[in-house]
């Protein structure tokens, strides 16, 4: 984790996104796919917190050695002022963060599913997953063409894609979710990783259970400092006996999970006073990797 | 370097901290996240996250919204219990060699005895900081410090019972600051932080919703830092010999400044470490940046040298 006062080397209008890609040999060397960076807001105050942003690229080697690359929708203030930033600007940025996905060993057949930018995250592990030699399927999702990103990327990163919107302006119309049983099969995934909002990373966590495949996510929670300090980006995590959950933060424990581990109903939210502690205790789950 | 650091030694009537500027509570986590980014030297002390004696698991997120300068956040006193505490972070804690002031909280009045009392006689603690606004159990939810004979019961046992001298973190919008404060004071705290975070809620119209899981939420960042610094010289200038925490929106040198003046003893800063992790030492540069061109030699010199406006006719002291 390094503190940089980093270049803006290019801004980039991607559909509906806006890239930036940033001038750190030091974050760059280290990055790791499902890692983050956070990017300190202006001096005067207005807002004040970091924005964290899932690490798109990393450029280790050749001409663009040491640049590093994320994606954001800009639909907020802090990205809204983000998106105006202009080339060779600085950006007090701190990174690499959190824990990367991990690499299977033996297995070899990778799906990989995003929705919306979760792509980000997904087309760098896509990257570092052929560079070990593995099979890589992919499907993106979004609510329309604009936001699937880089689909020309995707289509080179992997051996097959399915494109799935929701308005059908791309790809196959529908929801990732329905998407999953059927590319899986006929890829034979035997890892599968994921990217996205929580209720399609809750319908790959219930298909991976079902079907007993190893996988791992990576959650997009609020987050305050990013750094561990502040436990505002806890997610609720069965402990590996069973003996009940904790609340961990997304930014030092994950921000990637064993979604096997996650206690979804918790974590969606929908009854935030329940606290399920089944007397038998939670299912021991078989740790990464499979 | 050491003569630097000497000069800007404070006293809080026999509590020293090396630093003028400590780590609010919460904003430190478990004391192994900032190694290796901020100059941890450069800190006066750590307050922790506050302990109730069983683990807590917090609120339900979202646990932070942005405001205007500031940030509503409800954690809900996340932490791993007091002997949680004493077994994993204390000793990474005191690896670090800073003075720690560990903060104290409880739903009832036996919880805060009960955690006060598993602290005892730990090494490296130099100070307890007795956090008032959790929810008491035993008056329907309502939080301790909305009752001044409740803080007080709570502050008088907790003062009682420990060896380790106590603060008091009160919040700034109370009926009568001042009245509480010297309740504190008479119960047997030892100083005062000022002020905790500010109640506050933020909503999101598009859904319809809070934007925080748990509803509502502390206000805490440069929005509420001329409440903390009121409130500061309400009491500093009422009670001269209470030592004084200043804490809430401190950012800058100049904002850690304008405490001292109105009165603090000592600064914490919480928000802008978890923007800006050397926050502190900047903000110790800060000071230390001003106390040269004013020509003084110490934090504590600029307490009481506020100017107050006169007015015509009045004699100056």
């Amino acid at each position: 984790m390094k503190r940089v006062k980093a270049e803006i080397l290019s801004v980039r209008k991607l559909g509906g996104y806006q890239s930036l890609t940033l001038v750190s040999p030091e974050i760059a060397e280290r990055a790791r796919p499902g890692q983050f960076l956070a990017v300190a807001m202006p001096d005067d105050r207005r807002f004040l917190l970091r924005r964290h942003f899932s690490i798109h690229q990393a450029s280790r080697r050749g001409g663009w050695a040491g640049a590093i690359e994320f994606v954001f929708n800009p639909s907020g203030a802090g990205t809204e002022w983000l998106a105006e930033m202009k080339a060779h600007q600085f950006l007090d940025v701190i990174g690499p963060l959190g824990k990367a996905f991990a690499y299977p060993q033996r297995l070899n057949r990778c799906l990989l599913v995003s929705e919306g930018y979760g792509a980000s995250s997904i087309y760098f592990l896509a990257q570092e997953l052929r560079a070990r030699g593995k099979r890589v399927d992919m499907i993106v999702g979004a609510e329309s063409e604009q936001f699937v990103l880089k689909p020309i990327e995707g289509k080179r990163l992997s051996q097959t894609i399915e494109i799935v919107t929701a308005d059908g302006s791309i790809g196959r119309r529908g929801a990732v979710a329905d998407a999953l049983a059927p590319v899986a099969e006929a890829c034979g995934a035997q890892v599968v990783y994921a990217a996205g909002p929580r209720r399609m990373l809750r319908a790959v966590a219930e298909f991976c259970m079902e079907r007993q495949i190893p996988s791992q996510i990576v959650v997009e929670e609020q987050m305050a400092c990013g750094l561990g300090l502040c436990f505002t980006c806890v997610v609720p995590v069965i402990r590996k006996d069973g003996s009940g959950y904790d609340n961990l933060r997304a930014c030092t424990d994950g921000p990637v999970f064993n979604p096997a581990r996650v206690l979804w109903d918790r974590w969606m939210g929908s009854e935030p006073t329940m606290l399920p502690t089944p007397p038998e205790g939670f299912p021991v789950v078989r740790s990464w990797p499979g | 370097m050491a003569g630097v650091k000497g000069s800007l030694a404070v006293d809080l009537n026999g509590v020293g901290f090396p630093l003028p500027v400590l780590a609010a509570s919460g904003c430190f986590g478990t004391g192994r996240e900032l190694a290796g980014l901020a100059g941890l030297h450069r800190l006066g002390g750590i307050v922790t996250r506050s302990l109730t004696y069983n683990a807590t698991k917090g609120s339900p997120t979202p646990r932070v919204a942005e405001s205007p300068s500031g940030i509503v956040s409800s954690v809900g006193i996340q932490n791993p219990g007091v002997r949680g505490f004493i077994a994993e972070e204390l000793p990474r804690l005191q690896r670090i060699g800073l003075p720690v002031l560990v903060s104290v909280a409880g739903s009832s009045l036996e919880e805060y005895i009960r955690v006060t009392r598993a602290l005892e006689g730990h090494p490296g603690i130099v100070a307890l900081e007795v956090y008032l606004s959790c929810a008491d159990d035993e008056r329907d939810g309502m939080p301790f410090y909305s009752r001044i004979d409740r803080i007080a019961e709570v502050v008088g046992a907790v003062s009682r019972l420990s060896r380790f001298p106590v603060f008091v973190k009160l919040p700034a919008l109370l009926p009568s600051l001042l009245e509480t404060a010297r309740a504190c004071v008479r119960a047997g705290a030892h100083g005062l932080t000022l002020i905790d975070a500010v109640p506050g809620m933020v909503i999101d119209v598009g859904k319809l919703r809070p934007r925080l899981g748990s509803a509502t939420g502390g206000l805490s960042g440069p929005a509420i830092r001329p409440i903390a610094v009121g409130a500061v010289f309400e009491v500093a200038s009422a009670l001269r010999d209470v030592p004084i925490m200043g804490v809430g929106g401190i950012a800058t040198g100049e904002d850690a400044v304008e405490f001292l003046l109105a009165g603090a003893w000592a600064v914490q800063v919480g928000t802008a470490m978890l923007v800006n992790p050397s926050a502190p030492a900047e903000i110790v540069q800060g000071i230390l940046r001003y106390l040269k061109t004013k020509g003084l030699g110490s934090p504590a010199d600029l307490r009481g040298r506020l100017r107050l406006i006169r007015s015509p006719g009045e004699a100056a002291p």
